[in-house]
Parts: C-alpha cells; sequence; structure tokens
C-alpha cells in the first residue's frame, strides 16, 4: 500500500489532469502559438509575426465588436440577477414544505438538461413577424404594424441570453441562501426590521458568495458564446465569439488564435477579479 | 400556521411568470408540430396532423438525422461513464489535500469558464497539425470532457464536504482495506450523487454544440445536424424534431430522478438497523 498521500492523491488524479492536459492546456497552447503564425488564402504558415494583432488591434471592428460583446454580458447580467435573485428568493423563503421546494427547485433546473439550440430556435413562433406576440399586440389594437425588431435584433439575442441562462443564477444563490441560519433573520425582525430592510441588510451581504458564483457562470457563457447572438440575430449582429468564428469558416486560423487570445485573456482578467470576491472551494 | 404576507402572492405570481417563460417557448414548438400538411412555421394551425412526424422517419433530404441520434446517443454514454469514473477519482484524490492540488483546482474552474469556442478551435488545430482527422468518438469526446468534468467535479466537491470521515474509521477498525473500503462504504454512501453526476455527463455531452462544432469530423452529432438544419429547412419538420429530442431529454431528466428517488426510499428501509436490538 502507498503510504505517501501526495503519491496517491496525483495517481487518483492522473486521469483528470491527463484530459485536462490534453484537451485544454494543449489547445490553448496550440491556439496561443497559432496566433503568431501567418495565413495566406490557402494555408497556415509557422513564423513569428505579430502581424495579426496589429491587424486585430488596428481595426475598428475589434473594439465595436469588443464593446458589443461587454455590453451583452451586461445587460444580461444585470437581468438575469434581477430575476434569478428574486425565484431563488421566493424558493428559499417562501416555501415552508421541502418537498414544494424541491419539487418547483427541478423545475426550475430541468431546462438546463435539454438542448439550447432547440430552445432558440422555439422563440421564433413568439417573435417573428407574424409570430404570437406580434398578432397578440395588433388583436389587443396596441400597435397597428408588426414589431420589426423582436426577432433578429439585440432584443431577441438578450432574450434568449435571459432564457437560456438564467438558471446559472437561480442555482448558486438558492444554494446559499439555504445555508443562511434562519435564526438571523428572527433576529432582525425582533430588532424591529421590516422585511425590506432585512432582505437589504441580512440577506443580500450573506447571498453574496452566490451572487459571485451565478455572475461568473453568466459572465463566461455570454462572453463565450457566438451561436445564440449567430441565430438569434440572423447573423445581423456580432460578438468576439463570432468574429473567431467568421475567421474559421473562412480558413484563416491565426487570425481566429489571435482574437481567441485576447478573448480568453478578457474572460480571465473578468473572472480573477471576481474570484477575489468568493472563495469557490468553501462555498460547495 | 402564520398567514401568507402580501408580498407572498406577488413573488408567487413573478415565479409563475418565470415558469411560463422557461417552457411556454418548448411547449408552443411542441403545439405546433401537430401542424396540417400545409402548416407553416407559426400560428394558425393549419389543421392537426402526425405529418412532420412521419416525415422525420422517412428517408428525406434534409440529413441523417437517425445517425446523428445514435451517434450523440453513444457519446452520451462514453462521457457519461468515463465523468463518473475520472469525477469519483479526482474527488477522492482532492481529499488528500496532495501537493498541486490548489493549482489542478484553478485548472478546472478555467476549463468551465473558458469560451467553448476556444477548446474547439484549439482541439482542432492540434489534430490538424499532425495529420489527424477528427471525429466525434476522439476529439468530439475529449473535447466535452473538459466540459462536463467540471461539473462532476464541483459536484464531488460539495459530496465530499458533507462526508462523515467516521464511517471510513470505523470501517478500517475494522479491518477493511482501503480498497474495500471504498468499495463497500465510500462508494454506497455517496451512490446517489454519482446519478446526479452521470445527468449532467450524458446531457451536458447530448446538447453539446459549440465543443463539438470543429472536432466532431465528417459525422454531425444531433446538435450540430439540427443546427444545420435551422438554415435550410423551413417547414415545421424542424419542430417535431426538437418536440422529440426534448421528449427524450425529460424522459432521462425523469429516469434519473426516479432512480435518486428510489434509492433513497431503499435507504430509509435498509439503511440502519440502530436501535432495533438485533
Amino acid at each position: 500500500m502507498l503510504k505517501n498521500r501526495h503519491v496517491t492523491g496525483w495517481l487518483q488524479a492522473a486521469p483528470l489532469s491527463l484530459i485536462l492536459a490534453g484537451f485544454l492546456i494543449l489547445p490553448i497552447a496550440t491556439i496561443v502559438t497559432v496566433s503568431f503564425w501567418q495565413a495566406t488564402e490557402f494555408s497556415i504558415i509557422p513564423a513569428f509575426s505579430m502581424e495579426n494583432y496589429a491587424f486585430l488591434f488596428g481595426s475598428d471592428v475589434t473594439y465595436r465588436v469588443f464593446l458589443a460583446t461587454f455590453k451583452y454580458a451586461a445587460i444580461t447580467w444585470a437581468l438575469t440577477l434581477l430575476i434569478g435573485f428574486t425565484v431563488a428568493y421566493y424558493l428559499a423563503f417562501h416555501i415552508r414544505s421541502q418537498t414544494v421546494q424541491i419539487a418547483l427547485f427541478l423545475l426550475c433546473t430541468i431546462p438546463f438538461w435539454t438542448s439550447n439550440i432547440i430552445r432558440m430556435i422555439s422563440w421564433i413562433p413568439f417573435l417573428g413577424r407574424n409570430g404570437i406576440a406580434n398578432s397578440t399586440l395588433i388583436d389587443l389594437g396596441l400597435i397597428d404594424a408588426p414589431l420589426e425588431w423582436l426577432l433578429y435584433s439585440d432584443f431577441s439575442v438578450i432574450l434568449a441570453f435571459v432564457h437560456l441562462y438564467t438558471l446559472f443564477m437561480v442555482v448558486p444563490i438558492f444554494n446559499t441562501m439555504m445555508r443562511i441560519d434562519r435564526s438571523l433573520i428572527e433576529a432582525a425582525y425582533d430588532n424591529g426590521a421590516s422585511g425590506w430592510q432585512t432582505l437589504v441588510h441580512v440577506i443580500v451581504p450573506l447571498t453574496k458568495p452566490g451572487i459571485m458564483i451565478g455572475t461568473i457562470f453568466v459572465l463566461t457563457l455570454v462572453m463565450g458564446d457566438f451561436i445564440t447572438v449567430r441565430f438569434m440575430s440572423g447573423s445581423q449582429k456580432a460578438n468576439v465569439g463570432r468574429l473567431i468564428s467568421n475567421d474559421i469558416s473562412l480558413l484563416q486560423y491565426p487570425s481566429a488564435a489571435a482574437t481567441a487570445v485576447v478573448l480568453l485573456c478578457t474572460v480571465l482578467i473578468v473572472i480573477g477579479i471576481l474570484l477575489r470576491f468568493v472563495d469557490i472551494r468553501k462555498e460547495l | 400556521m402564520e398567514k401568507r404576507s402580501r408580498s407572498f402572492y406577488v413573488l408567487t405570481a413573478v415565479f409563475a411568470l418565470f415558469i411560463l417563460f422557461l417552457y411556454g417557448p418548448t411547449l408552443t414548438i411542441g403545439v405546433l408540430s401537430f401542424q396540417g400538411p400545409q402548416g407553416g412555421l407559426t400560428f394558425p394551425m393549419n389543421g392537426v396532423s402526425l405529418h412532420w412526424f412521419r416525415d422525420l422517419f422517412e428517408e428525406q433530404a434534409v440529413g441523417d438525422i437517425w445517425g446523428a441520434f445514435r451517434r450523440s446517443l453513444a457519446l452520451g454514454l462514453m462521457v457519461m461513464v468515463t465523468t463518473v469514473v475520472v469525477s469519483v477519482m479526482g474527488g477522492l484524490a482532492f481529499r488528500k489535500r496532495f501537493a498541486g492540488s490548489g493549482a489542478l483546482f484553478y485548472l478546472i474552474i478555467a476549463s468551465l469558464v473558458i469560451p467553448s469556442i476556444l477548446i474547439s478551435l484549439g482541439v482542432g488545430l492540434i489534430f490538424n497539425q499532425f495529420g489527424l482527422r477528427v471525429h466525434w468518438a476522439t476529439s468530439g469526446f475529449g473535447s466535452q470532457l473538459t466540459w462536463t468534468l467540471p461539473f462532476g467535479l464541483l459536484i464531488m466537491f460539495a459530496v465530499f464536504n458533507r462526508f462523515d470521515r467516521s464511517y471510513e474509521e470505523a470501517a478500517r477498525d475494522q479491518g477493511a482495506s482501503a480498497w474495500q473500503t471504498i468499495r463497500f462504504v465510500v462508494l454506497p454512501i455517496i451512490a446517489p450523487s454519482l446519478i446526479g453526476v452521470a445527468l449532467f455527463g450524458f446531457t451536458l455531452s447530448y446538447d453539446e454544440f459549440a465543443r463539438t462544432l470543429l472536432t466532431a469530423g465528417s459525422y454531425n452529432t444531433l446538435p450540430l445536424e439540427i443546427f444545420g438544419m435551422t438554415t435550410n429547412v423551413t417547414t415545421p419538420v424542424i419542430y417535431a424534431l426538437g418536440t422529440l429530442t426534448t421528449l427524450f431529454s425529460f424522459l432521462i431528466i425523469g429516469a434519473f430522478i426516479v432512480t435518486v428517488w428510489g434509492l433513497g426510499k431503499r435507504r430509509a428501509r435498509l439503511g440502519s438497523d440502530a436501535g432495533k436490538g438485533v
């Protein structure tokens, strides 16, 4: 029997380490390398050149697209936080039966295990020119002509983001709320705090770790996305992910890799900042 | 029982709207997939029929849906088994606080937060450079693991944070070997959580799109096939496919939930003979 816990630990962690080395570290290293290569129309050439980065940082498009990415991330974050917090608060503090609580929580999480693509497709009959939203509004006499901005616009992109990713806020916030010692809330009431005051001064501060974890999920998912923006905007809007995927489809791998490196650095900086506010290992 | 406050009813209404928001669109395409043969992509319903479902089962021009489904199923099962085994081993390893475990932990977090398209691009480039052919069962399989493993491991960390070590000590005191302790004490106790890990492993793989996009090769998985259809199919057949896929997902999720529930019941019945005076 192996006595050394370091040796046993590494042996047990070996499959994990090998998979992450082969499919996480190596691919990233490759992307970083290729980002310094050059490309012609037909092939990529190993070289060391800053050309891709010079082009990237010299182009207006880059800044506009990064700005759009941040805009999507910020709006989606605010909406998912608002909705996610409300839903988690309701489940954690207003539902008294544990069975009902578990059932409602499952109801909220089940869509997470179904296909994102299909959940996006399912907005089409709602938002289209002759879709349910437009025909309802016309029937109610609120508008005369169909609204054009419901589908294939920033609106539909953000709607889909909120639809897909609110769960990532609900789950960690609910998890943290369930661990709040209920006697703290009693104490607040006993000292004369109103429901609102208890919420703002007791529950919100104690829920911060959950909010941070939810924020990490939502920001990284939105910033790294390319398919939601492409599908829900009908290819009319762009974010960084789409910039990368367009380069890929044109076989401009070095240029795609350079954009990917910049995106990766941006995401890691954001996460690095957020991780200063929360110790993930303690929250599990 | 204390009287419900007004905020309870307001929040209940908000919650109900949220559930409607979550499930409404899916239910709508469920209804629309029963469109009549002349029906379009939105309401009104042009008759009710199974036309579009029948269309799915016939040989047609839209692609190889059933082949894609079989591949996604096989890949999902491969990813599921690997995720469970590797996560359990990883979870056991992390309890030992071995040198370097902190760095490995941050690598797991990195695997979770990294934009999926980077994995897709990176793995694609590696296979390209070494002259290997990308295939769903090799490059696609590995790429999906970078998404399912962090979830599996986070669940295992949560499980082992709450694990009572005195069970293991008791087993050791009775002379169990290290392997016997894991096999007969630790694994049975954590079994319900492993079903959760398996659920994540299968469903996240079955629905994964971005990480398989450049790594699946010439044979598409189901999400890739469906996405391909969105660009060139303009009939409700895509709704029919979406409805069937979602039903399949619900079936899988339901099976997992029932299994966990059944295990809990069984444990409550057989778990302990404390106080029975045997």
